[in-house]
């Protein structure tokens, strides 16, 4: 009994240990703070996959909104102008909005119980490849981009357009306009391995 | 009949909805773990880039104890500020550039003094085209700039107003292509678009020259409405490391005079600049002590160079040494004879409030913190950003020194903006650049850019790779140059003598032996081998990369060692290289040698450094050109990824 509560103290020091390193990369200011939107990706980065639902439920736990401590990039919506201007002379206006932050303190214990319990575990490979398969209703092994771009951004949680733009960057084969999703896979695979 | 269908249709959309939820997640999850390794690679990049910053910082520490014990100094030669004031006053421009030819055969630009636009546009046309300006051209240009700038005052003012904005750019660290970006959107300085280089303009890019001589030039054409900072790197020891900081095209011929009249100048750069009265442009920033009323009065060109810090003037001084830095002869008998305080350099207190102005970052920690992480200048909080400002009634302070993702930041509030100009600074798509306009009763509006080549258009998770592979090296490379000290630390730690080590033992050694503050847990996979326990197997990191043998007797140790300060060492060759030459002799090289081990407690055999140093010196002539020397340690990298079996199987199966 001793040894198993020893096993998980050692086991939630370790986590604690390896939320706070994926916390401190984000957080630029080094003031145990990180903004509200870079939380999804800290939470993923630890290896787990909740949906969007799901992640605003668990920044709603998390989340200080506004005035407290200096929050990055913290200025009223109308202060700041940015204008991006890319080398191919296109230009476009950006306004900021309005954001909040996140504290180390408040997000380290809901983590922790996040990992302890193996909540939100990936998608494995062969459900992933299945999924495909059902979306593939003539069986061809390829979507076309126009297909996977209606699923995407029209059913389930839609994509935003930088999010099916990056899908399609790397997925798609120009020649035929189309996605052999099982290439794609194994692509995604080994690079994140 | 017509139940069944629905109840599949329904079925049958409620399992693609289901697809398309889990394929959806799965993307996100994907997405946000290429965001976060391109994240890491950023912090690494950064943290190795203080961390030798702190490294050159150290060897004032060395300069100061080399000084006073090293016997074999010609006591005119070894100045390490090279040429004092009156000294260059004498040789003026007729003395030198004049005398200077520019063949008929030479290709390149024609500056015509006085300068005019007409230069400017000249000037740029030329660099575009990847010509390279004479030597007479560059030094007449820097003599110039130098004499105009002193008539500058510390910190320059500016006035803006609805017809006359205000452009604020920061860091340029030779990237050429992002001046060119922001002359052509924003266009070129002039008397209605005045612009603010907010210091660094060398160094690490490959052509500091060109953008000096550019600023330079449009600084003379303008010289009220282009205003430069002084950066960090605008310093001496930049041209200790001249081969890293300037193209060997520049310093081919009248190379030294360059770089001495370039020394001048740099010391002659306003501090700051002052707009509107407001607000306050300094490269890094400020620290609790800053005063402006001091740092508007003090000398600024007596601040020669982070190498040398004021020494205190001690009582008693018992030595040989027939110079000092501080201006104190001392005679054959050991007796001290006070030729004036510091003449040549600032007192303590000023030298201090110039480093925090040169080298502070601010941080969301409230009070003032030295900065280790560079190990000059501090860190302060928003308090003391508030309290400094409302002290000199200002509001707001525009820094750059620190590169961040989108070219700029906002923090403190919004008392503190950091503008960095250096687009893709640390690898490609690393970052983008920006720039900021000011006028005042309107807000500051900020203008990002990329400078961008075909191989951006890649998809995300390539170039995230790219850069993750290029971090990851730099990174291994640092581990391999402390090879010893890791392997001592791992064994220490692994008692059974089993070979591996837990995550957190392998994360603790490689950060207190590293000194990098760098998520080691996250980054294990891409450094170290972990078997199915999710234990390290430590020797792993070493196996696919070594530091080449110079001469094949070489003890590793030493081989390790000579690799690991091998850019120190070069900058103290320079400084010792008083003419120039790139060679140094054998007598000299030792008796550096055995200073440089006793300062840094190296438990190095001096007869096996001594045996490498014989075996390169090929001519035979007791001398040794150091930069072939220093060039013989370098890393190999065997090409091998960290892949799994797993992965590579289904490489295979898809081929």
């Amino acid at each position: 009994m001793a040894d198993e509560k020893d096993r998980e103290e050692t086991a939630v020091a370790e986590f604690h240990k390896k939320i706070k390193e994926a916390f401190e990369v984000f957080d630029h200011e080094s003031n145990n703070t990180v903004d509200v939107r870079e939380i999804g990706t800290i939470i993923r980065s630890l290896g787990c996959c909740p949906s969007e639902g799901e992640l605003h439920d668990l920044i709603a736990e998390v989340f200080t909104p506004g005035s407290e401590g200096t929050p990055h990039l913290h200025v009223p919506a109308d202060a700041i102008e940015i204008v991006q201007i890319h080398s191919d002379s296109q230009s476009f206006l950006e306004e900021e909005e309005p954001t909040g932050y996140i504290r180390f303190e408040k997000f380290l214990p809901v983590m922790t119980e996040i990992l302890l319990e193996r909540r939100y575990r990936p998608i494995p490979e062969d459900v992933l490849l299945r999924a495909f398969e059902v979306l593939d209703t003539a069986k061809r092994g390829f979507l076309t981009k126009d297909e996977l771009i209606k699923y995407m951004t029209e059913e389930g949680e839609p994509f935003s357009q930088e999010e099916m733009e990056e899908m399609l960057s790397a997925a798609i084969d120009p020649e035929s306009n189309s996605i052999n999703y099982k290439d794609y896979i194994s692509m995604m695979v080994i690079d994140e391995n | 009949m017509g139940c069944n269908t629905s109840s599949t249709r329904i079925k049958n959309s409620q399992t693609s909805l289901r697809a398309v939820l889990i394929i959806q997640n799965w993307f996100r999850g994907y997405r946000a773990r290429l965001k976060a390794r391109q994240q890491y690679a950023l912090t690494i990049f950064q943290s190795i880039e203080y961390a030798d910053e702190q490294d050159q910082i150290q060897l004032c520490n060395f300069f100061t104890f080399m000084l006073e014990n090293y016997k074999h100094i010609r006591k005119e030669e070894i100045e390490l500020s090279q040429l004092t004031e009156s000294k260059l006053d004498m040789m003026d421009k007729q003395d030198y550039v004049d005398l200077i030819d520019v063949p008929d055969s030479y290709q390149g630009p024609r500056l015509q003094f006085p300068l005019t636009c007409a230069d400017i546009d000249l000037l740029l046309e030329a660099f575009k085209g990847k010509q390279i300006l004479h030597a007479r051209y560059v030094l007449e240009v820097l003599f110039e700039t130098k004499k105009l700038l002193k008539q500058m005052p510390n910190f320059t003012q500016i006035q803006t107003s609805p017809s006359k904005e205000v452009t604020v750019c920061g860091d340029l660290h030779g990237k050429l292509d992002d001046l060119f970006l922001i002359f052509y959107k924003n266009g070129l300085p002039s008397g209605s678009n005045p612009y603010v280089f907010n210091g660094d303009f060398v160094d690490r890019g490959r052509n500091s020259m060109e953008v000096l001589m550019i600023l330079c030039v449009s600084f003379l054409v303008y010289p009220n409405d282009l205003h430069l900072n002084r950066g960090n790197h605008e310093d001496y020891m930049m041209n200790l490391r001249k081969n890293k900081t300037y193209s060997i095209s520049y310093l081919q011929i009248h190379g030294k005079k360059i770089l001495q009249t370039l020394e001048e100048l740099y010391t002659w750069l306003p501090i700051g600049t002052i707009i509107d009265n407001e607000i306050l442009v300094v490269h890094g920033g400020i620290s609790e002590t800053t005063d402006l009323n001091l740092l508007h009065r003090l000398e600024r060109n007596k601040m020669k160079s982070v190498l040398m810090p004021p020494k205190e003037i001690n009582k008693d001084y018992n030595t040989d040494s027939k110079h000092s830095k501080l201006g104190v002869t001392i005679s054959a008998h050991g007796r001290i004879k006070a030729s004036g305080l510091s003449s040549e350099h600032l007192p303590k207190h000023e030298w201090e409030q110039v480093i925090d102005i040169l080298w502070s970052d601010p941080r969301g920690k409230k009070g003032c913190f030295p900065n280790t992480g560079r190990g000059g200048g501090c860190y302060f909080g928003p308090d003391i950003t508030s309290k400094i400002l409302n002290k000199f009634q200002l509001k707001m302070i525009i820094r750059s020194h620190e590169c961040k993702p989108e070219g700029y930041e906002i923090c403190h509030g919004g008392k503190v903006v950091t503008i960095f100009s250096a687009s893709n600074y640390y690898e490609e798509d690393s970052n983008r650049g920006a720039y900021v306009k000011l006028c005042s009763g309107t807000n500051p509006r900020f203008f990002q850019y990329q400078v961008t080549d075909a191989t951006c258009f890649q998809p995300l998770h390539q170039r995230v790779s790219t850069m993750e592979n290029s971090a990851i090296k730099i990174l291994r490379e640092r581990m391999i140059s402390r090879k010893s000290d890791l392997i001592h630390a791992f064994q220490h730690q692994d008692r059974r003598k089993s070979g591996k080590l837990p995550v957190s033992q392998w994360a603790f050694c490689m950060e207190s032996i590293l000194g990098l503050n760098l998520p080691w847990r996250s980054l294990s996979s891409n450094l170290v081998i972990i078997d199915q326990n999710g234990n390290v197997e430590y020797m792993s990191s070493f196996r696919n990369i070594h530091i080449e043998k110079p001469i094949k007797e070489a003890n590793s140790a030493l081989v390790e060692t000579l690799y690991r300060y091998r850019s120190d060492l070069e900058i103290i060759f320079n400084a010792i290289d008083t003419d120039h030459s790139g060679l140094i002799s054998m007598e000299e090289f030792h008796a550096m040698w055995k200073l440089f081990s006793s300062h840094y407690n190296l438990h190095i055999d001096n007869s096996q450094v001594n045996k490498i140093a014989n075996m390169m010196d090929l001519n035979r002539d007791g001398s040794i050109d150091f930069t072939e020397f220093l060039k013989a340690f370098y890393v190999v990298h065997k090409y091998e990824t960290m892949v799994k079996p797993e992965a590579t199987n289904l490489a295979e199966q898809h081929k």
